[in-house]
């Protein structure tokens, strides 16, 4: 059993400060986080074809190999981070079930399976303002023909650690870690004073 | 007033108040406060910064010298660069700026961009070069420095074509016009930084682009003779801007001293502006001006200005002659304005014919255009007599100024070259040419040509000084953009954080981490409470917030072979379900860090790490992973913020977490120290550990930090009946000091091996790991290396202060021979009394000696003990 009752997502207490904003800015600007996402880091041999085919037959996709990118299937998603290391992505209270499916298909292949869902909490940006805010802290190009739809980023939002994910058309998905979501909440809110 | 009566790009419906040193004056929307002072016929503007003269607008752009203003918090302005707005309070400055003492209440930001073309410079130049390139759908930037696009193009008959133009270039979606943006730094790969003037405040453009273009321009330069820098003597250039951009006449009778064609346009602009042209001088015809004459003082300090100017020969032959004048245009020719090209690393070369420095090679993906790449035909140089000094009479240099706003002369320069000095770069340093807010824009060629002709060099074979960033004065204030307060620096929380808050913690910085340091009660001070807060975790049960500690999961078949290779200790032995304590060092032998390695599954390892050691270790193991041992298959993953980490501390703390965790056997057979459980409360899921880091019973409490707080809740609750206290670092310190147990960080510093901490326990000679080698060496081996000992002061009142330098013999003479250093020290509940922890000089052979610390004052004794002052034999942590 799992207390969802006393769960509290790192920024709970700013539902109503990003509710509020998203009024304001009347849709070009809404910022929500989306809390307890299961987040699961995955590690293996990207040449260890049979394990590669094995998570692909748990995920239903192939893990993404080219840089940088992301591949997604019904709610699930795996985000590329280093040439073997995947963030996999699913639904709240989904860590468990994903990391067992992930396990089965290990048959004793080398390869880390750990659970961070707590380790970082998910914000999501959207409207037409939400790269114009994030090019005031981020130092990458997150222009559609560099960071388009599918892509993802292992950067810097200011001085914090982010996973950066272009969901959509309109979307920006970072994924903060919760010790600093704090300082990433405030640092988005003092920026649309720009 | 000597405002023309028509022209200019000026709003003349829409008049501005502002005030100069106090004195109250009105100007028009367009104006610059330089074009608006002339026009007030304000002359002189500053006071030079060694010699005091008066100084007046020398210029009409970034490259003035001398009308140096304060505006508010901004101590040193180009009055030619301040926009006038209503209300505008400036003062000029007499000598240096004064730093304002309150605080900057500007706005300032950084933006970061990208493009595939940045065009740098938006006169007819930059503004082709962005036409051709928004052609091609690429992401283009243009960037100017002024308030509006256009350059020298600006109220010089070309606005047609301006407006057409700056349409077109705004109708492109993927084109971004800045102005009031100053490029001040190129850097590798078109890095280029541009500060942005904002009202109030301003914006730091960090642009990354594929291709640069430099459409920079060119700054005119002066001639020099004597008494060159006097109001009402300016660069001719200058002279048309104000008339035709600002339709302000600059003077009543002027005289125009050239050695170029581009002053022809200057005399009929003169005369179009009811300004008489009294002579024109022109060293191509084989006259100067060779001195002027001032104004007498006084005048409400408007004297000092040029009131008439001295004229001669080349050759000295004839008659000098006076000509009355109140305005001196002068021009030597033209820079090209190659700042942010010699800073990207582009090469220069000198132009004979054009006398100038012109680009030779660009680096890879920078372009040259326009006036920039020589092309000084818009600027009508035409026929140029490369002129640089005209020749002093009496061999007195002394008011031939070459760099106005350093006030450094001739005479400085003939200084420099007759101490030896040969090259630009050091004559730049002993006479500071070049080296004001103004960066020697109108100055450092005009040295480059005095040193070349005093040693009888080409110009070309002196060269120029090394140009670097910032081309314009940049402000702490954009460089700090909206890093200020609490936004600084990251503040990194736990889950319990806003509980700490709640309850009335004091917090510390630990890295960028918030942890409570203590929880005073009413008026406590820190060491009451801190002393309350030890007796409750020694007798009772007390509760700490330990999530900040770095966790590493560590995964894969070779994970014990890692282990034993990382840490001195080994970690075959070690059962799932089991934690041990490691200590780890770096190849110099030397301890870098510790924490508890836990056992969790086959193959299924995490370690924890010192809180401010959590990012230098991951990045150490990472090291050794992918360049050392790259044989090895063990997988690194950081944890660190996934979990929250509650310590429930004191003898009655299994009675707290046995409330919990009611079907969870606690007795020591069957949950021993050092055991790991799983479990779960309420439905939180718990990871319990028997680990102490004071020496008491204790239990870490682990759990997804969604669960933190809930888990911190709870554990107060269930403690509420034996009188759970919670407590910061402070007390942390303490229990674990009078067990002895070390902090990396703060008994170590870089220098101190596992053996000189008395920890050889912990050293395996029975595998290798990172630094045994170095442990082995002489000098790690010697018996008088300092040891971590313990010190009790002979008065148990007195606190050595951490960091006291100890010697033997405090009477001796100073220096006296320093022995050791304290490394820890506090006040003790349970002792009663102070103590600390030291690192002496062979500290183990002198246990039961005297040491003494000799403070401002006085000295402390104590004596040297064993570094453990608490249950030695580790009965309570065992119980």
């Amino acid at each position: 059993m799992i207390a969802e009752a006393v769960r509290r997502s790192p920024l709970a207490e700013y539902v109503d400060k990003f509710a509020a904003l998203s009024a304001d800015s009347r849709g070009d600007l809404s910022i929500r986080e989306v809390p307890f996402v299961s987040q699961l880091n995955l590690r293996a041999d990207p040449k260890d074809a049979v394990l590669i085919q094995s998570f692909a037959a748990v995920l239903g996709f192939a893990l993404p190999t080219v840089p940088n990118t992301v591949a997604s299937r019904e709610g699930r998603r795996a985000l590329w981070l280093a040439p073997d290391e995947w963030l996999v992505v699913g639904p709240e209270g989904q860590q468990g079930v994903i990391e067992q499916e992930l396990r089965n298909g290990l048959n004793g292949a080398f390869s880390s399976i750990v659970d961070v869902s707590a380790n970082r909490t998910v914000l999501e940006l959207r409207g037409a303002m939400a790269r114009d805010l994030l090019t005031h802290g981020v130092a990458i190009d997150l222009d559609e023909r560099s960071l388009g739809i599918g892509r993802c980023a292992q950067t810097m939002l200011a001085k914090a650690q982010v996973i950066l994910e272009r969901r959509d058309d309109s979307a920006f998905v970072l994924y903060v870690r919760a010790s600093f979501a704090h300082y990433v909440a405030d640092w988005l809110l003092d920026a649309l004073a720009e | 007033m000597s405002r023309v009566a028509s022209g200019g790009r000026i709003d003349r419906t829409r008049a501005i108040r502002f005030s100069f040193n106090g004195t109250r004056y009105g100007g028009y929307e367009g104006d610059t406060l330089a074009s608006a002072l002339l026009a007030n016929d304000v002359r002189v503007v500053a006071n030079s910064v060694t010699y005091g003269r008066p100084r007046g607008v020398f210029s009409a752009g970034i490259e003035e010298p001398n009308a140096l203003v304060q505006v508010g918090h901004d101590t040193m302005l180009r009055a030619t660069q301040v926009e006038l707005v209503d209300g505008l309070e400036a003062i000029g400055l007499n000598g240096r700026g004064r730093l304002s003492s309150e605080p900057d209440t500007g706005r300032y930001d950084k933006i970061y961009a990208h493009c595939e073309v940045l065009v740098i410079g938006g006169g007819r130049a930059g503004i082709t070069a962005a036409l051709e390139a928004g052609q091609t759908g690429d992401r283009v930037i243009l960037v100017d420095e002024q308030a509006e696009l256009g350059g020298r193009l600006l109220g010089a008959g070309w606005n047609d074509w301006l407006e057409a133009s700056l349409a077109t270039l705004r109708s492109q979606p993927d084109m971004r016009l800045l102005t009031r943006a100053t490029a001040f730094g190129h850097y590798d790969q078109n890095l280029v930084l541009i500060a942005q003037r904002l009202p109030n405040g301003g914006r730091l453009w960090q642009v990354r682009a594929k291709r640069v273009v430099l459409a920079t321009g060119a700054h005119e330069r002066p001639l020099i003779f004597a008494n060159n820098d006097r109001p009402g003597i300016m660069l001719a250039g200058a002279a048309r801007t104000y008339i035709n951009r600002y339709g302000v006449a600059p003077g009543n009778r002027a005289v125009i001293f050239t050695n170029n064609d581009s002053t022809d346009a200057v005399a009929a602009d003169l005369k179009r502006a009811g300004i008489s042209v009294e002579a024109i001088v022109d060293v191509r015809a084989g006259e100067a001006v060779v001195d002027t004459i001032p104004s007498p003082a006084g005048g409400g300090g408007q004297g000092g200005g040029v009131r008439a100017v001295v004229l001669a020969t080349l050759t000295g032959s004839g008659a000098r002659r006076e000509v009355e004048c109140d305005l001196l245009c002068v021009s030597g020719g033209f820079n090209p304005t190659l700042h942010l090209f010699s800073q990207a690393q582009g090469r220069l070369r000198y132009d004979e014919g054009l006398a100038c420095f012109m680009p030779d090679s660009a680096p890879p993906d920078v372009e040259v255009v326009g006036a920039a790449a020589g092309d000084l035909a818009g600027r009508g140089q035409g026929t140029i007599m490369p002129y640089w000094v005209v020749p002093s009479d009496g061999r007195d240099w002394s008011t031939h100024f070459v760099d106005l706003e350093r006030d450094v002369t001739v005479a400085d320069v003939r200084r420099a070259l007759d101490t030896g000095m040969r090259s630009v770069e050091h004559v730049k340093r002993f006479t500071t040419i070049g080296t004001g807010s103004d960066q020697g824009k109108t100055a450092g060629i005009n040295e480059t040509a005095i040193v070349a002709t005093q040693l009888g060099q080409p110009v070309g074979a002196v060269g120029v000084t090394t140009f670097r960033p910032p081309y314009v004065p940049v402000s702490f204030g954009l460089m700090a953009g909206r890093n200020r307060g609490d936004l600084f620096d990251p503040i990194r929380m736990t889950a319990m954080h806003p509980w700490h808050v709640a309850h009335g913690a004091v917090f510390e910085n630990v890295g960028q981490w918030k942890r409570p340091w203590y929880f005073p009660r009413h008026d406590e001070d820190i060491e009451a409470a801190v002393l309350r807060e030890c007796q409750a975790a020694r007798e009772s049960v007390a509760v700490m917030d330990a999530s900040t500690l770095g966790k590493i999961d560590i995964q894969g078949p070779h994970a014990v072979e890692f282990l034993n290779r990382m840490y001195t200790n080994a970690f075959d032995s070690l059962k799932v379900g089991s934690c041990r304590y490691g200590l780890m060092c770096k190849v110099d032998g030397m301890v870098f860090d510790d924490g508890v390695v836990m056992h969790l599954a086959p193959d299924h390892w995490l370690a924890t790490t010192t809180t401010g050691g959590a990012a230098a270790v991951l990045d150490w193991m990472e090291e050794w992973l992918q360049t050392e041992w790259t044989d090895l298959r063990v997988h690194l993953t950081s944890v660190t913020d996934h979990w929250a980490d509650v310590a429930v501390v004191g003898p009655r703390s299994r009675d707290v977490v046995g409330a919990l965790f009611p079907e969870l056997a606690l007795d020591p057979e069957s949950f021993p120290f050092m055991a790991i459980r799983e479990s779960d409360t309420g439905g939180i899921p718990v990871r319990l550990h028997r680990i102490t880091f004071s020496g008491e019973l204790a239990y870490e409490l682990w759990t997804p930090r969604w669960y933190g707080l809930a888990l911190w809740e709870a554990v107060m609750a269930a403690g509420e009946p034996f009188g759970i206290t919670p407590y910061g670092t402070e007390t942390m310190h303490v229990l674990r000091a009078e067990k002895g147990y070390i902090i990396c960080g703060q008994e170590t510093d870089g220098t101190v091996t596992p053996q000189d901490l008395g920890m050889s326990w912990i050293v395996s000679k029975k595998k290798a790991f990172i630094g045994q080698r170095s442990q082995r060496r002489s000098d790690t081996a010697r018996p008088d290396r300092k040891h971590l000992v313990g010190l009790l002061p002979v008065d148990g009142d007195q606190l050595l202060p951490e960091g006291a330098q100890l010697v033997v013999e405090p009477e001796g003479a100073i220096p006296m021979k320093m022995v050791g250093h304290v490394t820890s020290s506090y006040r003790s509940a349970t002792l009663g009394r102070t103590f600390a922890l030291a690192m002496l000089q062979s500290g183990r052979e002198r246990l039961g000696a005297m040491v003494y610390a000799p403070l401002n004052g006085h000295i402390v004794g104590a004596t040297v003990t064993e570094p453990i002052f608490y249950d030695k034999e580790n009965v309570r942590r065992d119980s």
